[in-house]
C-alpha cells in the first residue's frame, strides 16, 4: 500500500494538470516577458486568494453531491447572506449570515429528504425565493452600504503575507475532512450517496443526514458570501452566480462522482485550483474571454474522458 | 440425444450450445456446458440458485457473450452480441425481472421492438391496439385495456403482459425464467395452456422453475444443472422427484445442516407479536420466536412474508397490531429504532446488492455500518475499536477479503451475504431476521451460513428465517409457519415437518394428517 | 369516453399546467384595462423563446438526464443568426436553416459526448455550455449586429403585418390579427413533435427514460435514442435562438441571460409535468409550464398600485412570488411521500 495508490487517480491527474497549466504559462511569459511570473510566491498567493471563494463553495457543494443531489440555491445563498451581513453591519450582521446559511440549508434539507422533491428544482426554487426577497429587501437597487470589519478582515486582509479567506479555506477543509474521514455523519453520506435504501435498512437516519449535508452546503455558501463580500469590499446583486456551475465543475473535475457515492475531498481543492489557475493563466496569456471559454469546456470534457476511460478499464 | 433430429417445424427451431462456458471476476458461473433444446418440446432447466441456470439463459438471450463455447440454431452457427440479434433470431426470453417500462402503455411496451407502422412510417397506434388487444385475448386477459400505463397495473397482470410481449415477437424458442412467480392461480392454468399450444405448434420453450409441481405439469425434457455444470439431461418420468432433487443438490446434502438440538421445554419467548395486519399483504398475523430458536417462514413467493419481516423492522408504515420484546410491548419505527439495545433486531434484507451493501464501498465500512453509533467517542469513530472489531468479525464469519478497504463489490456472492450477516452480528442483535439469505450464493457458504445460524441460536438469539428453498426450512429450522395469502395457515415442527406436508399446505391444500396449525 | 379518461389520468401534469395556466391569464385578463391581440401579440413575443427553451430542455430531461446548455445554445445560435440572418431576402431564409443546424449539430455534438463518452448528461453539459457561449463570445465579443429590420418585423408580429411587409396580402380581418408566435409553435408541435412521437425512436426515448435497462432488454436502440433526443434539444434551442435574433435584431452573447434561461427551462418542465426521473411528460405541457411563468409577470404588470392589493403587486415581488408559486408546485406533488406505505419505495 504505497501512498500514492492511497491517492486518488483523478487527484493524481489533475494535480498533474496543475503543473501542466503553471508549466505551459511559464513558458509563455519566459518567451514574452523573461520572467516566471507564474511561479512568483506572489502570484501562487494571490491565485489562492482568490480561489479560496469558490474553494469553499464547492466544498459545501460537495457534500450534498455526494448524496446524489444537487444545490442550485448556493448563488442567491451566497449573495443574501453577505448582502444582509453588509445591511445589518457588525456582529449582528456576520450572525444574520450565518443564520442564513443555517435557515436555507434546513429548507434545502427538509424539502429533499422530507418532501422528497429532486433537489434540483427544490433548490431552484428555493434560490429563486431568496433572489426574490433580497429584490425586495434593496428595492432592486445595489446595497449602499460597504462590507463590514469582519468582512474585510476575512475577505481581504493577510497576516504574514497569507491571505485570512485562504485560511478560512483551509479550516473549512479541516473540519469538512474530518466529517467525512473520521465520524459517522461522512460514513453515512458516502453511504446514503451509494445506496440510499441499505443505509437506511442498516438503521441510518437518512433523512437527518441528507437535512445535514444541505446546511453544511449553505453554511459553506454564505461563508464564502461574508469573505467575498470583504475582497470586494461590498456586497452585490448577482455576487453569487458567477460560482454555481464553477463549484460543481470543481467538485466533479476532483473525481466526485456527480451521483453521489463517491469521491475524497482533496480531489475538490484541486478541481477548485485547476478552474482558478486555468483561467488566471489563460487571461494572463492574454487569451480572448470567448477562447477561455472554450477551453474551460474543453479541459472538462478532457478530463472526464480521461476518467471515465480508466473507470471502464477497472470494472 | 444433442443431434441428428428431424428438420425443425415452422416456427421452431432447435437450438445446440457446445463447451459453454463464463466467468464473472473468477467465479465459474459455467464451465464447459453442452446443452441442446428441441423444437416442438418443452425443456426445463432445474437447478440450485447459483447453478448457471440464469446464466445460460443471457447467453442464450445474448445479454452475455460466453467466453467460450459455440451455439447454433436450427443447424447455422450464431454469436449474438445484444438481446436485439437474439430477437432478430427468434430467441425470446421472459425475466424473472420484468422487461417493461412502467411509464408507457400496455400497448406500447408490446409493441416496442417492432411497432405497426403507417405508410408514412409512423407508429399506427389503432394497429397497435388491436395488436395488443389480440395478444392480450391469446393469454387470457381480455380485461387488461391496453391503453392503461403499466405503472398502474398489479404485479401478476404485468407478468400476463410480459408474456403477451414475447408471443408478439414471433419467437421461436421461447425461454421462461421464474415467469410464473408473480401469478396468480388462474393465470397459472393459462399460461400452462398456451405453453402447451405453443409446443404443440413446434416452437422450443425453456422453462426454468424451482416448483416440482410445476415440472411435472409441463415439461417434456429436463436438464440438471449444478454449480455451473450441466448434470444430466433426462425425459420426465425417468427419474423420481427425490432422484431430481438428489441431482440438483449434490450427493453430501444430508450433512449440510447441523443437527438440531433436542428440547425438552419450550423457550422463553423473546419476539411475540400479535394480530399484525397490513391489508393486503399481512393479515392478523400472530407469532413467537423463543430463545435459542430458528422459526422458518415458507410458502409460496408473495404471501406476505416479506412484508412480515419488513412490518417487524419498521419499514412499513401503519402497521396494526402489537410487538413485544422480551414481554415488553414496543413501536418500533423505523430501522434506526429497530437496531437499538432496547430492541436488538437485525434484518438481512432480501436484495443485498441494493438494500443490504454499499456496492462500492469497502468491506470494513460496509462491516460497520450498522454498528457505527456503538463505536463512536465523542462525536468521532473510534478507528482502532472499529478496526479491531472488524478483524474479530472478519475471522469469525470467515470472509475471504485481502484488502478491508477494497470495494465490496469485488467478493464472491457468498462473501458478499457474509459481510451482511457481519454487520448485523456487530451490533450485537438478539432478534435476528433473515429474508431469503441464501439466494444466488454457493453450496458452501450456505452451509457455513447454516452453521451460524444454529451456534447463533445456541448463543440464545431468536431467529426469524424466511426462505423459499423447502430443504433448508426442513434442515435449519425448530418450526415452520407456512404463509398463505397474508395469513400463517400452518404451523409445522418436529415429524410434521415434511417436504410433502410444506408444498401440502404452501397451497393451502387439506392434507389431513397434519392438525391445523394452532399459532401460539 | 374511456380514452379521455385514459388521456387525462396519463397527462395529469399536463392537464394541471394548462388549469393552472388558464386560471392565471384569465386573471391577467381581468384585470388588464384594454386587453385585445395586441396584448396576445406582446405576451407571445415576450413568451416564444423561453417556451422553446423549455422545450429543448424537455427532451433531455425525458430520457433522464438534464441539459445545462440550452441557455448557452441558444445565445450562441442568436450570435450566429446576427451574422448570417444579417442579409436580405433568399439568404436570410438560408441564414434560418443554418441557425437551426447549428443548433441541431451542437446538440448531437452534446449528445455523443454522453453517448460514447460516457459522460453524465449534466456534466457534459456544463461543458459544452460553457463551450458555446465561448463560441458565442468569438463571434460577437460585443452586442451588436443588424438583421435586416422589414424581416425582424415581419416574423415577429401578426398575419397582417407579415403580409403588409413584404406586400404579400392585404388586411385579412380578424384573421389577420392572429399573432405568428402561436402559428410558429403550432407548426413547431405539428410538424416536429407530434411525428417523432410517433416514431420508434421518440417512444424508445420515454422508454429509455422510464427504464434504460427494461428498454435494453427490449431491443431498443438506446443509443440512437438519445443521440435524437439530444440533437432534438439542440435543434429547438437552436429556434429559440433564431427568435431572439428577430426579437432583438442582433446578437449579444449575454452569459447571465444564458443562465438564466437554462435555470428557467427546468422549472418550465417540471411546471409542465415532465418527471424529473424521465420517461413521461412532454413539449405540450412545457409551453404550458412556460406560459405559467410568463403569466405570473404578466399579472404583476398590471395590478394597479393603488388597489388594494397594490402593495404585494409591487414588480419588486415578483421574483418572490415566482419561487414561491414553484416551490409550492413541486411540493404539492411531493403528497405522495406521505401517502407511502412502504418506505423502501421511496428509495426507488
Amino acid at each position: 500500500m504505497s501512498l500514492v495508490s492511497k491517492i486518488d487517480k483523478p487527484i493524481l491527474i489533475g494535480l498533474g494538470f496543475i503543473v501542466l497549466i503553471l508549466a505551459v504559462g511559464t513558458v509563455y511569459t519566459l518567451s514574452t516577458q523573461g520572467t516566471a511570473v507564474f511561479l512568483s510566491p506572489n502570484y501562487l498567493m494571490q491565485q489562492l486568494h482568490v480561489g479560496a471563494f469558490l474553494g469553499i463553495t464547492a466544498a459545501g457543494m460537495m457534500m450534498v453531491i455526494l448524496l446524489g443531489h444537487i444545490d442550485l440555491s448556493v448563488p442567491w445563498t451566497l449573495a443574501a447572506g453577505a448582502m444582509l451581513a453588509t445591511a445589518i453591519g457588525g456582529p449582528l450582521g456576520a450572525l444574520t449570515c450565518i443564520g442564513v446559511g443555517l435557515t436555507v440549508g434546513l429548507v434545502n434539507g427538509l424539502g429533499v429528504a422530507f418532501l422528497r422533491v429532486p433537489s434540483m428544482i427544490f433548490t431552484l426554487g428555493v434560490n429563486t425565493v431568496l433572489l426574490g426577497l433580497m429584490v425586495m429587501l434593496t428595492g432592486g437597487h445595489a446595497p449602499q452600504s460597504a462590507a463590514t470589519d469582519l468582512m474585510l478582515f476575512l475577505g481581504r486582509d493577510r497576516t504574514l503575507g497569507i491571505p485570512h479567506s485562504v485560511i478560512v479555506w483551509a479550516l473549512v477543509s479541516l473540519t469538512l475532512v474530518f466529517v467525512l474521514t473520521r465520524t459517522p455523519l461522512g460514513r453515512y453520506m458516502y453511504a446514503i450517496g451509494n445506496q440510499e435504501a441499505a443505509a437506511y435498512l442498516s438503521g441510518v437516519r437518512t433523512r437527518l443526514v441528507i437535512v445535514a449535508a444541505f446546511v453544511m452546503c449553505s453554511l459553506c455558501a454564505v461563508i464564502a458570501g461574508l469573505a467575498l463580500g470583504g475582497y470586494s469590499a461590498r456586497a452585490y446583486q448577482a455576487m453569487g452566480d458567477a460560482y454555481l456551475l464553477p463549484s460543481i465543475a470543481a467538485v466533479v473535475l476532483g473525481g466526485t462522482n456527480i451521483l453521489g457515492g463517491q469521491g475524497r475531498y482533496a480531489g475538490t481543492v484541486v478541481g477548485a485550483l485547476i478552474i482558478v489557475l486555468l483561467q488566471s493563466v489563460l487571461s494572463v496569456m492574454q487569451m480572448e474571454e470567448a477562447f477561455r471559454q472554450v477551453i474551460y469546456g474543453a479541459v472538462i470534457i478532457g478530463m472526464l474522458l480521461i476518467y471515465s476511460r480508466g473507470r471502464i478499464v477497472n470494472a | 440425444m444433442l443431434d441428428g433430429g428431424p428438420a425443425a417445424p415452422v416456427g421452431g427451431a432447435d437450438l445446440v450450445m457446445r463447451g459453454i462456458s463464463k466467468s464473472y471476476g473468477g467465479v465459474h458461473a459455467l464451465s464447459d456446458v453442452d446443452f441442446a433444446s428441441r423444437a416442438g418440446s418443452i425443456h426445463a432447466v432445474l437447478g440450485e440458485n447459483g447453478a448457471g441456470k440464469s446464466t445460460l439463459i443471457k447467453i442464450i438471450s445474448g445479454v452475455v457473450q460466453p467466453d467460450r463455447g459455440t451455439m447454433s440454431l436450427g443447424g447455422n452457427p450464431v454469436r449474438f452480441a445484444s438481446p436485439l440479434e437474439a430477437n432478430a433470431a427468434g430467441i425470446v426470453c421472459i425475466f424473472q425481472e420484468l422487461s417493461l417500462m412502467p411509464d408507457l402503455s400496455v400497448a406500447d411496451n408490446i409493441a416496442i421492438t417492432d411497432p405497426p407502422r403507417t405508410r408514412l412510417g409512423l407508429i399506427d397506434g389503432r394497429a397497435q391496439r388491436r395488436q395488443a388487444e389480440a395478444l392480450l385475448a391469446r393469454v387470457g386477459c381480455e380485461d387488461i385495456d391496453p391503453r392503461e400505463r403499466v405503472r398502474d397495473l398489479p404485479l401478476s397482470r404485468r407478468q400476463m403482459v410480459e408474456i403477451a410481449k414475447a408471443l408478439g415477437r414471433h419467437p421461436r424458442i421461447l425461454i421462461l425464467d421464474e415467469a410464473t412467480s408473480a401469478l396468480t392461480g388462474s393465470d397459472v392454468e393459462k399460461v400452462y395452456a398456451i405453453l402447451h399450444q405453443l409446443r404443440d405448434e413446434g416452437l422450443s420453450l425453456l422453462y426454468i422453475s424451482h416448483r416440482m409441481h410445476e415440472i411435472e405439469e409441463l415439461a417434456d425434457t429436463c436438464s440438471v444443472f449444478r454449480n455451473g455444470r450441466h448434470i444430466e439431461t433426462f425425459k420426465k418420468g425417468d427419474h423420481s422427484d427425490d432422484e431430481i432433487v438428489q441431482l440438483m443438490i449434490g450427493r453430501d446434502w444430508s450433512n449440510v445442516f447441523p443437527p438440531k438440538p433436542a428440547r425438552t421445554s419450550p423457550p422463553e419467548p423473546v419476539l411475540t407479536a400479535r394480530g399484525l395486519t397490513w391489508p393486503p399483504a399481512l393479515r392478523d398475523i400472530s407469532l413467537s420466536v423463543g430463545r435459542g430458536e430458528i422459526v422458518g417462514v415458507g410458502g409460496l413467493d408473495g404471501q406476505g412474508q416479506r412484508e412480515l419481516l419488513l412490518a417487524l423492522f419498521g419499514v412499513l408504515r401503519g402497521v396494526a397490531g402489537t410487538v413485544s420484546i422480551g414481554g415488553k410491548p414496543v413501536k418500533i419505527h423505523s430501522p434506526a429504532s429497530a437496531k437499538s439495545p432496547e430492541i436488538g433486531m437485525a434484518l438481512i434484507p432480501e436484495d443485498r446488492k441494493t438494500e443490504g451493501l454499499m456496492l462500492p464501498m469497502g468491506v470494513a465500512d460496509n462491516i460497520t455500518m450498522a454498528a457505527l453509533p456503538w463505536l463512536t467517542k465523542h462525536l468521532v469513530v473510534d478507528r482502532s475499536a472499529e478496526a479491531e472489531k472488524i478483524k474479530e468479525m472478519v475471522a469469525r464469519m470467515q470472509i475471504k477479503v485481502s484488502d478491508l478497504d477494497a470495494p465490496v463489490a469485488t467478493l464472491s456472492g457468498g462473501n458478499q451475504q457474509k459481510v451482511v450477516i457481519a454487520k448485523w452480528l456487530l451490533t450485537g442483535a438478539r432478534i435476528i431476521l433473515l429474508n431469503d439469505p441464501t439466494r444466488g450464493i454457493d453450496v458452501g457458504t450456505k452451509q457455513e451460513i447454516y452453521q451460524l445460524l444454529r451456534s447463533l441460536a445456541a448463543e440464545g438469539a431468536a431467529i426469524l428465517f424466511y426462505t423459499t428453498d423447502y430443504d433448508e426450512l426442513i434442515g435449519c429450522c425448530d418450526r415452520v409457519l407456512i404463509f398463505y395469502d397474508g395469513r400463517v395457515v400452518r404451523e409445522l415442527s418436529g415429524e410434521s415437518l415434511t417436504e410433502t406436508n410444506i408444498i401440502a399446505s404452501s397451497l393451502n391444500l387439506q392434507p389431513g394428517e397434519i392438525p391445523t396449525g394452532a399459532v401460539q | 369516453m374511456k380514452t379521455l379518461r385514459f388521456a387525462i389520468a396519463h397527462n395529469l401534469g399536463l392537464v394541471l399546467a394548462i388549469g393552472l395556466f388558464v386560471v392565471l391569464y384569465a386573471i391577467y385578463v381581468s384585470m388588464h384595462p384594454n386587453y385585445g391581440m395586441n396584448v396576445v401579440l406582446q405576451n407571445g413575443n415576450e413568451a416564444l423563446a423561453l417556451i422553446l427553451v423549455g422545450m429543448a430542455q424537455t427532451m433531455v430531461v425525458l430520457i433522464g438526464g438534464l441539459d445545462l446548455s440550452v441557455g448557452p445554445l441558444m445565445t450562441l445560435v442568436n450570435c450566429f443568426g446576427s451574422i448570417v440572418m444579417a442579409g436580405t431576402g433568399g439568404s436570410i431564409v438560408l441564414g434560418v436553416i443554418a441557425c437551426m443546424a447549428l443548433g441541431a449539430a451542437c446538440g448531437f455534438m452534446n449528445g455523443c459526448i454522453v453517448v460514447y463518452g460516457r459522460i453524465q448528461p449534466i456534466i457534459a453539459t456544463l461543458a459544452t455550455g460553457a463551450i458555446y457561449l465561448g463560441l458565442a463570445l468569438f463571434l460577437r465579443p460585443t452586442p451588436g449586429g443588424r438583421i435586416d429590420g422589414d424581416f425582424a418585423w415581419a416574423f415577429t408580429n401578426d398575419i397582417n403585418e407579415l403580409g403588409y411587409t413584404y406586400g404579400w396580402w392585404e388586411d385579412l380581418g380578424w384573421f389577420g390579427l392572429i399573432p405568428l408566435q402561436p402559428i410558429y409553435l403550432i407548426l413547431i408541435v405539428v410538424l416536429v413533435w407530434l411525428p417523432f412521437r410517433r416514431t420508434a425512436t421518440g417512444r424508445g426515448c420515454y422508454a429509455v427514460g422510464s427504464s434504460e435497462a427494461a428498454a435494453f432488454m427490449s431491443g431498443v436502440k438506446i443509443n440512437r435514442c438519445k443521440l435524437t433526443a439530444f440533437t432534438l434539444a439542440g435543434f429547438f434551442a437552436g429556434c429559440a435562438g433564431i427568435y431572439l435574433t428577430m426579437q432583438i435584431g442582433s446578437g449579444n452573447a449575454d452569459a447571465p441571460q444564458a443562465a438564466e434561461y437554462t435555470l428557467r427551462s427546468i422549472a418550465t418542465v417540471v411546471i409542465g409535468g415532465t418527471s424529473l426521473y424521465g420517461g413521461s411528460g412532454g413539449v405540450i405541457g412545457t409551453i404550458f409550464g412556460a406560459l405559467v411563468l410568463r403569466s405570473i409577470s404578466f399579472i404583476f404588470r398590471v395590478v394597479p398600485e393603488s388597489s388594494a392589493l397594490g402593495f404585494v403587486a409591487s414588480p419588486l415581488l415578483q421574483p418572490f412570488f415566482e419561487g414561491v408559486i414553484l416551490l409550492i408546485a413541486v411540493s404539492l406533488g411531493a403528497a405522495r411521500t406521505f401517502r407511502v406505505r412502504n418506505r423502501l419505495s421511496l428509495f426507488t
